[in-house]
């Protein structure tokens, strides 16, 4: 299978690697996926008072597309609020890849996983969680 | 060293230099052109004894007459020659038909094939190391069974079935038996003398000969009988019409020529090199091999490295000529079938890798791959979430996946 130079520069060097203590007030963490599917997706973000996201960390077992889908999110939501990181939509990130259509669903992924990370720290500080079509 | 190195055998062997060279005196003018079935000069006359030269090298590797050996396009037509030419021919004895669910997609296409036209199929489950028993045939034996069709060596995972101890089964029942021999000639001993078998597929690419020629063996003595499933000509004694192509005839004959008198001292050198290899991998944490680790040929290791996703291993494996899974299956996303027919979970399933050496690996090769595979291997478990789970002691088998 022929990767995009994109998905290969954030295969070979993946951006905000790592792990961030999930019970912390401030950090939001996303698990999508499933290991019998081939992908499972930690996303965790870390926010501050004004609900800017100030750091991102990510983990991701899958092929190159799921990873560099992930790796990729880290970096635009930073600095993002989470109303902002919120409204980021798959097709940006296939497109932003150059994913191929068998790889679409690791940006839906991607997608997944930044939604479960605002619901989580959402929930932590209690706010209102929009209500979303259970999927 | 040349990159990527090819630890590919399975799928396909380069063509053994010697092969090649006999291979390219068939073709021109001055070569060995003519038709074999031109009997009224010179040129037919030449190209005939070639090919009878080729048969019965292939013959001689698996201790068999060289009448009982038809040529073929390859392992794929001769397994649906003979499955589909026995089932037909057969047919008025009953339509049950037994295989198992490992079997290679040749075998396994061609008999949903047959239960289109109305056969019945049993799909035997092998065990968890990947053979199926031979008492687990017997139990499928009906009385109007009238085919059972295994494979001698599995392309993914290596095992071998035994086919002796089947094959006396099958002609207690005088059930017809067809055994695809594609991974074990030429890497083990074949006597069809001493083992009853009816009918064996052979691929010459498999043993360093070239693409697009194959043979099938038919038995003689007690005689098979094939309805033929190419018309034309009458070649092969109406089994498989069609001009012989005498340059990948004669590759096919000084391949298995070659494999029979280097069998033994190739055999040993691999086994030496899939050792040196698993040594060097065997002490990391969470990695299986596949299938049985004594019932086995050398060159083939399927390995399971839990945490990490088979595709992004083969991307940092780069330098690395492997494949995921089947090499027939790799370009889907759905894990192998082969591994979930043994049980392997389909976690486990996307973590593997089909490793297979031959006869141009050296040890400088096995070396460096296995430095690369740990490399990979711990590189994208720094990047798993599986594996911290793992580290954490949590038990994936425990949380709620949400499937997508």
């Amino acid at each position: 299978m022929a990767y995009s130079d994109k998905v290969i520069d954030h295969y070979e060097h993946p951006r905000n690697v790592g792990r961030m203590d999930d019970k912390a007030e401030n950090v939001g963490t996303g698990m999508v996926g499933a290991p019998a599917c081939g992908d499972v997706m930690r996303l965790q973000i870390q926010v501050n008072d004004n609900g800017v996201i100030e750091d991102a960390k990510f983990k991701t077992y899958g092929c190159g597309s799921a990873i560099a889908s992930s790796s990729l999110l880290t970096e635009w939501v930073k600095g993002k609020t989470i109303d902002e990181a919120e409204q980021i939509k798959n097709t940006a990130i296939a497109e932003e890849l150059a994913l191929p259509p068998v790889k679409i669903h690791c940006s839906v992924l991607a997608e997944d996983a930044i939604k479960a990370a605002v619901r989580n720290i959402r929930e932590k500080r209690g706010e209102a969680v929009k209500e979303e079509a259970a999927e | 060293m040349k990159l990527p190195i090819y630890l590919d055998y399975s799928a396909t062997c380069p063509v053994d230099p010697r092969v090649a060279k006999k291979m390219a005196d068939q073709l021109t003018m001055e070569g060995n052109f003519g038709n074999p079935a031109s009997r009224s000069h010179l040129f037919g006359w030449k190209a005939e004894e070639a090919v009878e030269d080729a048969r019965r090298h292939v013959a001689e590797l698996v201790n068999a007459d060289p009448r009982e050996i038809v040529w073929t396009s390859g392992a794929t037509e001769s397994d649906n020659l003979a499955i589909k030419g026995a089932a037909h021919f057969y047919q008025g004895k009953g339509k049950h038909i037994i295989t198992s669910k490992i079997e290679h997609k040749a075998v396994l296409d061609t008999c949903r094939q047959l239960e289109r036209e109305g056969f019945e199929v049993t799909y035997l489950n092998p065990r968890e190391d990947g053979i199926v028993y031979p008492e687990q045939v017997e139990e499928a034996m009906r009385d109007d069974t009238i085919v059972v069709s295994l494979m001698h060596v599995n392309n993914e995972i290596g095992v071998i079935n035994d086919i002796a101890a089947i094959g006396e089964l099958c002609r207690a029942r005088k059930v017809i038996f067809h055994v695809d021999a594609a991974q074990s000639a030429g890497r083990l001993p074949i006597d069809l003398a001493e083992m009853k078998v009816d009918l064996m597929s052979f691929s010459a690419h498999k043993m360093y000969g070239p693409k697009g020629i194959g043979a099938l063996y038919v038995r003689r003595k007690p005689r098979v009988r094939l309805e033929a499933q190419m018309h034309g000509g009458g070649h092969e004694r109406g089994m498989r019409s069609g001009t012989l192509a005498t340059h990948q005839i004669v590759g096919m004959g000084e391949a298995a020529r070659l494999v029979k008198e280097e069998m033994a001292a190739e055999s040993k050198r691999i086994l030496a090199l899939r050792d040196r290899f698993w040594d060097q991998i065997k002490d990391m944490e969470e990695v299986h091999v596949n299938g049985s680790w004594e019932q086995r040929v050398a060159g083939i290791l399927n390995v399971s490295f839990a945490f990490v996703e088979g595709e992004s291993l083969i991307m940092s494996l780069k330098d690395l000529a492997i494949s995921s899974g089947s090499a027939c299956t790799s370009a889907s996303l759905e894990p192998s079938y082969v591994l979930r027919a043994l049980g392997v979970n389909d976690e486990l399933a996307h973590s593997s890798l089909r490793f297979s050496f031959g006869r141009f690996t050296t040890e400088h090769e096995v070396d460096t791959a296995a430095a690369e595979v740990r490399k990979a291997v711990e590189k994208l478990r720094e990047l798993s979430p599986l594996w911290d789970m793992y580290k954490d002691g949590i038990d994936l088998n425990t949380i709620e996946w949400a499937a997508h």
